[in-house]
């Protein structure tokens, strides 16, 4: 098979070329999928601080598909030998390259700028491979959240924000009663999941989250709360409108806008919808945690591939000892909507929907509630992750009971994790 | 030096053809093999060159989606194939009948087949969509109870599908039945309206048995558009609701390239071949054999 491996690195010799160019300074090629709006804007942040510190940035955009073309290119260049100096990629993916040994770890960088005691603990873990940082987060978003229309609320007659899974039935009933679409909701597999995923702490609390969406229990799949969770999905799903069918999440978020829908469950990144639109947090719209009690973790980070010759591996720690900056974490920050990674960063900057999240995260840790999600490639291997979506999806879309659901899925969880 | 020129005017097709003829074996079958061998490994996020017998394919036969997908192309290519067809036979045999501005009318149905597929399932989104195309346009019409939600319903999705393909294959079909009724030997109609056979004894008994090759050749070609389908679901359903509109192919490209599931997606990957081998093998078989014999 050593003929393949030739064949695939003369298709990816176009990606060498254009990195060869080289300085003293530290180059480094980084490879993402932020091309739209405020995410293109937060790279050039970090582009920008790297070029003050005298590096070359080679920027290697490859849009599409939601990282799966950025993924096959970076298959190509890694068979090929030749890698990029760091890769936007999160969660157990950075373990999956890890295992393969083609990652860097960055642990003299890590030491000197003491990353362990400013990064919350579960974060930090999926950051190691082996006890060592081979990756360096650059934000926190925070996925169970609800955003909420607060003139709709006040029209249905809806006066306290939900605490508790019952409570939110109660108040969607009365938006319904009233005419308003009680949940905006777009019907694809990574929104259906993220649904399922704030459910399920909310029912089971952030320990039964942790046992069955992270380490994938048996028993804890198979559980009564599991049946339980898959219940309150199924009370969802009635008070999503017909046409959720594939509508992408943004779309939602208008019709929270708009009043035509009373809430969204979504990360914190409709808060950019909000905003764009001139919406000002806790008047023309509230940001609430789902039930609960817990943080949902989902972190954008970048892996540093293991590449070669002095000048790239010093632009790597510079690229490292940078993303980690109070300073740069805060620009880009504020240009994607998210929180820093990091918990030691003032705030005042920030909207009051970022200061909650950072107390909540703050409080999550202190309570052991910080979990990562599972929707969002934080908490499982994306194959692992692929049955969840599968399953969940279908069940929404179907009338499958709940006991079945919690079979199948402790089946479909096994068959992926054979490999 | 003659000699020479004779022998490289011989040649000469042979070496010009010869690199694009290594080169489709190489980047075609060399990959076939390549996909068809990573099948039988434990290939996750990165080819794995271990070989581990048939586990891959135990894996893909138990995942519910993957029947899903299976049921869906059955489905899909028995629909599309089969209306396509007959719309196609039933305006080509109009057509026919020496109607004026027949050009007009011809080019107007051949036209869907300009379109890409993609444009295709992007338009019939649109319409079929319950709050923005057909049903709300019956909504405002004045017809309250009008419903019609197929594209959002897990059960009649796939017949979405169908809805838009055959009406972007339809007119090919036409085409090429009309081409086929035009090779016809009008000798043969005349003889058969002195027979006082009628119009419709006319195409079945006679017409239509003589366009068997064609018959053939469309479902060929419109059996391999089936089984290819990818973009005109991506487009039009996205695979959803859930994945009640999965195809092997979008299965296969949701393995490979979301999950990190190397293996199980060669395994998909090598079933689909498998299909197509099933049709395009006997069918080459019988017109190979027809040409020599």
């Amino acid at each position: 098979m050593h003929i393949c491996k030739a064949m695939m690195a003369a298709v990816s010799v176009a990606g060498a070329l254009s990195a060869s160019a080289a300085r003293a300074d530290g180059t480094v090629e980084v490879l993402h999928w932020w091309t739209s709006g405020g995410e293109a804007k937060a790279v050039g942040e970090l582009k920008k601080a790297f070029e003050a510190e005298g590096g070359e940035w080679i920027d290697s955009p490859i849009a599409g598909g939601g990282g799966d073309a950025a993924m096959t290119a970076l298959r190509a260049r890694v068979v090929a030998g030749n890698p990029p100096t760091a890769v936007q990629l999160k969660g157990p993916g950075i373990q999956e390259w890890a295992e393969q040994g083609a990652l860097n770890d960055v642990q003299s960088v890590a030491d000197e700028g003491n990353w362990d005691s400013v990064l919350p603990p579960a974060l930090a873990e999926i950051m190691k491979y082996q006890g060592k940082y081979v990756a360096a987060p650059v934000n926190i978003h925070r996925v169970d959240w609800m955003w909420a229309n607060p003139e709709a609320l006040k029209k249905a007659g809806v006066e306290e924000m939900p605490t508790t899974w019952d409570e939110f039935n109660a108040a969607a009933d009365k938006l319904q009663a009233a005419g308003i679409v009680p949940l905006a909701h777009g019907g694809q597999p990574w929104q259906d999941a993220t649904l399922f995923e704030d459910v399920v702490l909310g029912i089971g609390g952030a320990d039964f989250f942790r046992k069955a969406l992270v380490e994938l229990d048996p028993e804890a799949l198979t559980s009564d709360m599991m049946v339980k969770s898959f219940d309150q999905l199924r009370k969802l799903r009635g008070y999503v409108d017909p046409n959720f069918s594939g509508r992408d999440w943004n779309l939602a978020t208008a019709m929270v806008m708009r009043g035509e829908a009373g809430f969204q469950i979504m990360g914190d990144w409709a808060k950019g919808e909000f905003l764009a639109a001139g919406k000002v947090p806790e008047q023309d719209f509230l940001c609430w945690p789902t039930p609960g009690k817990g943080f949902v973790l989902n972190s954008d980070s970048f892996t540093l591939f293991k590449v070669e010759g002095e000048d790239r591996i010093e632009g790597q720690k510079v690229l490292a000892r940078l993303i980690m900056s109070p300073e740069f974490q805060k620009v880009f920050n504020l240009a994607k909507g998210s929180i820093p990674a990091r918990t030691d960063v003032p705030l005042d900057d920030f909207d009051a929907c970022a200061k909650r999240s950072h107390a909540d995260l703050l409080a999550a840790i202190e309570n052991d509630t910080l979990v990562p999600s599972m929707a969002h490639e934080m908490a499982v291997p994306r194959s692992v992750r692929g049955e969840f979506l599968d399953l969940v999806t279908a069940f929404f879309n179907s009338d499958m009971s709940s006991e079945d659901a919690v079979k199948q899925l402790a089946a479909a969880i096994k068959r992926a994790q054979e490999n | 030096m003659a000699r020479f020129g004779r022998a490289l005017e011989r040649r000469l097709p042979a070496i010009v053809v010869s690199p694009l003829f290594a080169a489709s074996l190489f980047f075609v079958y060399g990959f076939i093999v390549w996909t068809a061998y990573i099948s039988l490994t434990r290939s996750g996020v990165m080819p794995n060159y271990e070989f581990d017998g048939l586990s891959q394919y135990v894996r893909l036969w138990e995942t519910p989606r993957w029947y899903v997908a299976i049921r869906n192309l059955f489905v899909f290519s028995g629909l599309f194939i089969s209306i396509s067809m007959a719309i196609g036979i039933l305006l080509a045999i109009l057509l026919d009948q020496k109607v004026r501005i027949e050009g007009v009318i011809r080019t107007i149905y051949l036209y869907p087949m300009a379109l890409s597929f993609i444009v295709t399932g992007t338009v019939w989104k649109w319409m079929l969509n319950p709050g923005l195309g057909l049903e709300r346009l019956m909504h405002q019409a004045g017809f309250e109870n009008f419903s019609f939600d197929w594209l959002v319903n897990s059960h009649y999705a796939i017949y979405t599908v169908v809805i838009a393909a055959v009406w972007q294959s339809s007119g090919y079909a036409m085409a090429l039945f009309l081409a086929g009724l035009r090779s016809v030997d009008d000798e043969v109609l005349k003889a058969a309206a002195i027979d006082g056979a009628g119009l419709w004894r006319t195409y079945t008994g006679i017409v239509l048995p003589m366009l068997r090759p064609v018959f053939l050749s469309t479902i060929i070609i419109l059996a391999h558009l089936a089984i290819k389908s990818f973009d005109l679901v991506i487009a039009l359903t996205g695979g959803g609701p859930g994945y009640a509109t999965d195809m092997p192919a979008t299965f296969m490209y949701s393995f490979a390239f979301q999950r990190s599931e190397l293996g199980v997606a060669a395994a998909s990957a090598t079933m689909m071949l498998m299909t197509v081998i099933a049709i395009i093998v006997p069918y080459l078989y019988s017109e190979l054999r027809k040409t020599s014999g």
